[in-house]
């Protein structure tokens, strides 16, 4: 099977939505390094529309979209598989099954992927975690035992890190347990596609773009651009006050004016 | 008549995956008939015939090992599809018995596994896996890429150059290649052979003596620190 050289960007052909009825964007590019939201009501085709793009979905999916890759519709003979390190999507439900210990399965997974110099790879792997989480990972634990916070953590470190994937998907991972803003800041360090599902608005404003969904459907693109740009910084701050907030509730602190000012 | 033989531990997702399989089989043009082997519960015959509207038929091999009942049955089941004028006979066996495998020569043979089911699971399953020509991988919508890189690392240890399929089959994602695969493959012509040796087999446990412990028993006998030898009579 031929291989795709190197990937430079992955595109959407637009199929149907729930109705039948063609979706109104017909086609939406996402090129190395860049950071696209899909944004829209729940059960509006958000999750279905990620997981097209998992599966590498080629007219064989409910929605009958298709992946194309550097502009090329894959053939059966130009079709990259699933386990082809391209990409990895991490939700607030996948879960580790594996009852594996952390180290051995991260050294494990590396020695498969071939990555250079396991062990260096491993601890790169954890300190990117940890970053992503407000409780450390004991490389020790079964996997099994990490909490959802360290789990989520843990796979998005491990998809970029040892798995290299160049393509990473990750469904509202605001509600995951884990730094979110952190990990936008962090993953910006990789020339990697991302591509979140969210409901958060800094998220989506940090993005390069965003699809809108509704009724199964892409309806538009919207390109953060000059007018949003600005406002960023003001909703950064509402943000940042919202998480104080949440912070001083969680330690069992009485809520006053005094804590809404900066 | 071609013939597809699918095994796999239980609730592997092997009706699943065969749903979607002989829906688009029919799509091209293909009758398919379907029987299921099992040790003592079944009811895909009844699934398949009110779904696909196809004719079904299932056995129970009770006492006997799944595999070897489908060794036995086979042969019928080829003359019942014919009759029932099918082009495809797909059989769907119980695959728990771990020292056999179901598939014969000039089938299509094809294992179904589930990722969920731990990473060790490829190495337990012997020839149910070893002598299939695929290896389908389902539940992949579950667990996290790195630990479907995982399994998939340990069928190739197990099985070197094995074809590995990974499936949502819930949704019906992948199958595409099996459709093709058994489109593609040739009619049964007799006689027809068991792919891969039996296991060696009866001992006085087989024949319902139920006395504890290897001294009481004479055949094919192996005590628990000796894991190399067998002792037969
Ligand atoms: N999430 C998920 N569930 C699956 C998948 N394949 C099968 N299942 C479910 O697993 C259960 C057992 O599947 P079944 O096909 O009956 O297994 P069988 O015993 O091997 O025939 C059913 O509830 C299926 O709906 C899959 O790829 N993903
Ligand atoms: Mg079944
Ligand atoms: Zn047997």
């Amino acid at each position: 099977m031929e291989k795709i050289v190197r990937l430079e960007r992955i595109g959407i052909l637009g199929g149907y939505d729930k109705n039948g009825q063609p979706e109104p964007v017909r086609e939406v590019e996402f090129n190395m390094g860049q950071v696209a939201s899909i944004v829209g009501a729940t059960g509006s085709g958000k999750t279905t529309l990620i997981k097209d793009v998992e599966l590498l979905a080629n007219k064989n999916t409910p929605s009958n979209r298709t992946i194309t890759f550097n502009g090329i519709v894959p053939s059966e003979e130009y079709c990259p598989v699933p386990s082809d390190r391209l990409i990895a999507l991490i939700t607030q439900h996948t879960n580790f099954l594996s009852d594996m210990r952390v180290k051995d399965f991260l050294v494990t997974h590396a020695s498969i992927r071939g990555s250079r110099g396991e062990n260096s790879v491993v601890d790169e792997t954890l300190m990117f975690a940890n970053q992503l989480t407000g409780e450390s990972i004991d490389t020790a634990n079964v996997m099994t035992e990490l909490s959802g916070g360290q789990t989520r953590a843990l796979m998005i470190a491990d998809a970029v890190v040892i798995g290299e994937s160049p393509i990473i998907l990750l469904d509202e991972i605001e509600n995951a347990g884990i730094h979110r803003i952190k990990v936008l800041e962090l993953l910006k360090q990789y020339k990697k596609i991302f591509i979140f599902v969210t409901h958060d608005p800094r998220i989506t404003l940090l993005s390069d773009f965003r699809i809108v969904m509704k009724n199964g459907a892409m309806q538009k693109v919207i390109a953060t651009n000059g007018e949003e740009k600005k406002v960023v910084e003001q909703v950064k701050k509402i943000d940042d006050l919202l998480l104080r907030l949440r912070a001083y509730i969680r330690n069992g602190e009485i809520i006053t004016e005094f804590h809404l000012k900066e | 008549m071609k013939l597809a033989i699918c095994s796999g531990p239980p609730t592997s997702g092997k009706t699943t995956v065969l749903k979607h399989v002989i829906k688009k089989l029919t799509n091209k043009g293909e009758n398919t008939a379907f029987v299921k082997t099992d040790v003592q519960f079944a009811c895909e015959d009844d699934f398949f015939a009110q779904e696909l509207n196809i004719p079904t038929k299932k056995i129970y091999s009770g006492e006997l090992c799944p595999d070897h009942c489908n060794v036995m049955i086979l042969g019928d089941a080829l003359e019942w599809a014919e009759k029932e004028r099918a082009t495809v006979l797909v059989v769907e066996t119980a695959g728990l018995c771990l020292r056999c495998s179901p598939y014969v020569e000039g089938a299509f043979g094809m294992v179904v596994l589930e990722a969920t089911s731990g990473m060790n699971l490829p190495k337990k399953i012997g020839p149910m896996l070893s002598l299939a020509d695929i290896a389908v991988v389902t539940k992949i919508d579950l667990i996290s890429q790195a630990e479907r890189e995982v399994f998939r690392a340990r069928i190739l240890e197990v099985c070197p150059g094995m074809r590995i399929i990974e499936s949502d089959a819930l949704h019906g994602i992948g199958v595409e290649p099996i459709v093709k695969m058994i489109y593609n493959s040739s009619d049964m012509k007799e006689p027809i052979y068991l792919r891969g040796n039996p296991p060696i087999g009866t001992c006085t446990i087989c024949v319902g003596k139920k006395e504890i412990g290897w001294k009481q028993h004479f055949g094919i006998v192996r005590p628990l620190d000796n894991q190399v030898f067998y002792r037969g009579e």
